[in-house]
């Protein structure tokens, strides 16, 4: 019981942070009717950003652990929406009304170059960081000495998706961006018709999209402190699974899909194989796929003869 | 029509060099950003263990400064070249040079293909290369059958290569069998797993198929990866028996093919010998390919692609249909994985990530889907750029990136837009690839 | 069930969620007859089309085709391909569904599909390029040039049908139901967009169809004077039920028919009767 709860505790924080991320893949399916393959790099990107500049600013001399983690966040979600912003614009852009393969395979060479490119740029060592935020909450101490913890990184975590979740379901219910992409995800041209900026909209997406990853990517790495080069293929496909799970276009669903993913993953690794954990997340997207190819909040399409 | 009159210049685009300078400091800008902690900072694991970063400002600077340089040349090109948009009319005589030129460039190639063991017996490099072109040939000419005619997306092709591999290399060296008996049941095996994955995914359309087929070409090699007793794990299976030619080994031994046909054993033998292999093995992929687009299997394929409802109500049973195309592509994968085991003699999981797979569909793609020629073009292209790149390590991936997004934004079609009527009354005339549809699976 | 009815749909009903489409609908449509369903938008009468050419699986009631040889077939039971290949009901779509990047004549093949798979003994005879499938193919070509001659499009056999002007569009589509060689054709809507001439001939191609080749017809139509001059036997539907039925001119005297095209006005009602004659 208490090995569960550890467990329950874990997939969480880890779904929470694939939720981040799927809601970037949603988001974009949504308004573009593409798969952003690109989107898992960039919360790599993002995790990178966040290592580097947290090196640099404690070698300026800041300790306020605090202080830099504030600064670290703004700088990685800054940079990081940058990139998605550069990536929209050089592959997608061009291809906006073209042909449905090319921007599939426009993003997959973009995610080919962003992988490679931090691995040129940063080598292909695993970089680790000693813990940056320590301590924890003992809940609950079992008979046989098994103790189920919960950490401070760990309800950081949770608070910084909660909140996040939070803001970013209020922008996009409630103010003039969230509606024109709302405009835009069901008609294109009628919003252009109305004055709706298309082009600035599905730019910004792009940008609130890359943000939340970074936000995950920074997550990611305070939680199990390290970054790769490699690491946005296996999460970036995670949070597509998560985003389809919680059927695609919807935020919230985005949220519960990576929920379920983490939850899944940990459990099946907690009590079944490690080496099968992928495995185990790749097939539950085959199944969902095949028996609620809505996901759990989508909407039901139609068949229109 | 003539050209002047379509070449209708839309509202008069700022053009002066103010402009341009403003763009490109514009691209710096970003450059300058994008880069500062990427590039400018270098981390790496000290010797202590702990992280300890150096700065490289100076190749911060290079990298904005050519952002600089490339965007004004980018800038100048474009206003030299026109809108991208415009539509450019070929005369008519260049319309039909080009189309007798693309006549007779198949069979010109084809001929080349045959010589190419004469012509360069005595480079093992370039004979080794064409062996990897025309194994991508055959891939390319296989997923084409799936992507191109029936419109299904496939992104994880690679997992047939992959059956087709560990199936030969399985077979041969646990029960010895040879490789013309593994090579038929590589593809029957690989079309058994196309059949095996098809079946649940028929329903899914678009996205969700190239998703879903992406996570069937993890699974497999996650798979052969963790179960070691079987297939080795990532440290692959070594050891297999190369091929012979009907039973003749093609070795220096005593029953070796140079020691009966009395002249000097060369290791070249081998390298022609699977050269040739390869290029029959390809070449029936093709003639099989383009007999099955001209029988009603093929034409079910192409409607497929256009059109699933209408499909339906002609009595076309789309599930069948689907899967023998899955089947079909497969079982060619699974022809060149197991020619793949034998030319190698080890594989690993690592032959088989998600990159082969990308590279094969990009050359389906750029090829222009459907065009057997164009993907052979495009394999060429491919895989021959590929290898310019091979002193540059590890910029070649980041390069085949690049190269990637900038071809599909140049050609989102593929080098051959047209498609080609598998039956006519009167005219052979190719169909522009603004009508053919990509098919919604 | 008589040998002069065709089909029969017995108390249909269609419901997508709380809407009803289509309730408790019947009617029969006659053998070699043309049959038209007609109705103002939204009736429910592509429902009852999707309903019979097994798009929709019905909620309830039944639909049977009898063929010629006296087997019935109840519709609502197969779904999907199978109403085309072993019910031989063909049907073309509101919205025209052909293969635009295939050419007219590759279009009329794909509707052979059947018949051609079969002679190809399931690929295998055709990849060795066997006799009896080279014959078979020869045969299907020959029959999609009767078609094409037929609808006036034989100089354009080899053209893309997506490029086709938007009548032969039309018109190629029909010729590609009737290449499956259906014992029951359902046009949707087949004179859309049509002007007044394409009409003509279309209303000509539907009569030799009926007439030459004794196929019967279902057809869902707006165009009025398509209708009156081709129907047998009309059939109007207004919110998913049967409101009238009978000859053209008695469902053109109807008031209630009147009425519910014109949600009750008099005026525009007689306005319309004007122009249907």
């Amino acid at each position: 019981m208490d090995y569960f709860a550890q467990q329950l505790i874990n997939g969480l924080v880890l779904g929470s942070i694939y939720g981040l991320i799927a809601i970037g893949y949603t988001m974009v399916y949504g308004i573009v009717g593409m798969i952003n393959f690109a989107h898992g790099d960039i919360f790599m990107i993002g995790g990178f950003i966040a290592l580097i500049s947290f090196l640099v600013l404690v070698s300026f001399g800041l300790t306020a652990i605090p202080l830099v983690l504030f600064v670290v966040l703004l700088v990685s979600m800054a940079i990081t929406a940058l990139y998605g912003w550069t990536v929209e614009r050089i592959a997608y852009r061009p291809l906006r009304h073209s042909f449905r393969l090319a921007p599939m395979l426009s993003a997959i060479g973009m995610s080919f170059v962003l992988t490679n490119f931090s691995q040129v740029a940063q080598g292909a060592r695993v970089k680790p960081v000693p813990p940056i935020i320590t301590g924890g909450y003992t809940l609950h101490e079992g008979p046989a000495g098994f103790v189920v913890q919960l950490s401070n990184i760990q309800i950081i975590v949770v608070l910084a998706t909660v909140v996040l979740l939070a803001l970013f379901t209020w922008l996009v219910s409630s103010t003039r961006l969230g509606r024109d992409m709302r405009a835009c995800e069901q008609d294109q041209t009628m919003a252009a018709l109305l004055g709706v900026d298309v082009d600035r909209t599905i730019s910004m997406t792009f940008v609130i999209g890359a943000a939340l990853a970074a936000v995950a990517g920074m997550m990611y790495l305070l939680y199990y402190g390290l970054v790769d080069f490699f690491m946005g293929f296996v999460a970036g496909i995670k949070a597509f699974t998560a985003a389809v799970l919680g059927g695609i276009g919807s935020l919230p669903g985005a949220m519960l899909g990576g929920l379920a993913i983490g939850l899944i993953e940990t459990f099946w690794s907690a009590y079944f194989s490690v080496e099968y954990k992928d495995v185990a997340a790749f097939s539950i997207l085959i199944v969902v796929l095949i028996f609620l190819p809505t996901g759990l909040l989508g909407r039901p399409e139609v068949e229109k003869v | 029509m003539t050209a002047s009159t379509l070449e209708k210049q839309p509202a008069p685009r700022a053009s002066g060099a103010a402009f341009i300078l403003k763009k490109a400091t514009i691209s710096a800008l970003v450059a300058l950003v994008l880069f500062s902690l990427m590039i400018g900072v270098r981390t790496e694991a000290g010797p202590q263990g702990g992280l300890i970063y150096w700065t490289r400002f100076g190749d911060l600077a290079a990298i904005v400064a050519a952002v600089f340089g490339g965007s004004i040349v980018v800038e100048l090109l474009r206003q030299w070249w026109g809108p991208a948009d415009r539509v450019r009319v070929v005369p008519p005589v260049v319309q039909n040079a080009l189309s007798l030129a693309g006549r007779l460039l198949a069979p010109a190639l084809l001929i080349f293909t045959f010589l190419v063991p004469v012509i360069f017996y005595d480079q093992r490099y370039i004979l080794d290369l064409a062996i990897l072109v025309l194994t991508y040939v055959m891939l390319g000419w296989g997923l084409n059958v799936v992507v191109g005619l029936a419109g299904l997306l496939d992104l994880g092709y690679v997992a047939f290569y992959a059956v087709g591999a560990y199936s030969y290399a399985l077979l041969a060296t646990n029960f010895g069998l040879s490789f013309w008996v593994c090579l038929p049941l590589a593809g029957i095996l690989a079309a058994f797993w196309g059949v095996l994955l098809g079946f649940p995914v028929l329903r899914l359309r678009g996205d969700y198929l190239a998703i879903v087929t992406l996570a069937f070409g993890e699974i497999i090699r996650l798979v052969i990866i963790n179960w070691q007793s079987l297939t080795g794990g990532p440290n692959g299976i070594s050891g297999i028996p190369r091929p012979t030619l009907f039973g003749i080994p093609l070795t220096p031994g005593e029953d070796g093919l140079a020691a009966r046909l009395g002249i000097e054993f060369s290791p070249t033998h081998r390298i022609v010998f699977l050269f040739y292999l390869i290029l029959a093995l390809a070449l029936l992929t093709n003639w099989v390919t383009i007999r099955l687009r001209r029988l009603p299997i093929g034409r079910a394929w192409e409607a497929l692609r256009e059109d699933e409802v209408a499909c339906r109500a002609l009595g076309i049973n789309t599930t069948t249909t689907k899967l023998t195309a899955f089947a079909t592509g497969a079982m060619f994968g699974g022809f060149a994985g197991a020619f793949f085991a034998t030319r190698q003699g080890f594989i690993s999981p690592e032959s088989f990530t998600f990159q082969e797979s990308a590279l094969v569909l990009a050359i389906v793609v750029l090829g222009g889907m459907g065009s057997q020629l164009g993907v052979a073009l495009a394999a060429l292209a491919m895989i021959g750029g590929f290898e310019l790149f091979r002193g540059l390590d590890q910029y070649r991936m980041l390069v085949f990136g690049i190269a990637m997004v900038l071809l599909m934004i140049w050609r989102p079609r593929g080098l051959i837009g047209h498609r080609a009527p598998t039956v006519y009354l009167e005219r052979n005339q190719a169909i522009s690839s603004d009508l053919v549809k990509e098919g919604h699976g | 069930m008589s040998g002069d009815t065709i089909l029969s749909v017995d108390g249909l009903s269609m419901r997508f969620g709380g809407i009803v489409a289509v309730n408790d609908l019947s009617f029969d449509a006659g053998r070699r007859k043309i049959t038209a369903l007609i109705g103002p938008n939204g009736a429910g009468k592509t429902t009852v089309f999707n309903c019979i050419t097994g798009f929709y699986r019905p909620s309830g009631g039944s639909i049977a085709l009898t063929h010629d040889d006296g087997r019935t077939i109840q519709l609502e039971r197969l779904n999907d391909f199978r109403i085309s290949k072993q019910a031989r009901v063909a049907r073309t779509f509101q919205n025209i569904r052909l293969f635009p990047g295939m050419t007219a004549l590759e279009n009329l093949m794909v509707a052979q599909h059947n018949a051609l798979m079969r002679a190809s003994g399931l690929t295998f005879l055709g990849l060795i390029g066997a006799p009896s499938w080279r014959s078979a193919e020869t045969r299907a070509i020959d029959l999609a040039r009767t078609w094409l001659t037929r609808i006036g499009l034989l100089e354009r056999a080899d053209d893309a049908a997506g490029n086709l002007p938007y009548g032969d569009q039309r018109r190629l589509e029909i010729a590609r139901a009737m290449c499956t060689e259906p014992a029951l054709l359902c046009l949707d809507e087949p004179a859309a967009g049509l002007n007044a001439r394409e009409s003509a001939a279309l209303s000509e191609l539907l009569l030799s169809i009926r007439t030459e080749l004794g196929t019967s017809i279902l057809l869902i139509e707006h165009d009025m004077s398509v209708v009156m001059e081709i129907s047998d036997h009309v059939v109007v539907m207004d919110y998913g039920v049967k409101i009238a039925e009978g000859t053209p001119q008695s469902v053109r005297d109807d008031p209630k028919v009147i009425a519910a095209y014109l949600g009750a006005d008099e005026e525009e009602a007689l306005a319309v009767m004007e122009s249907g004659t």
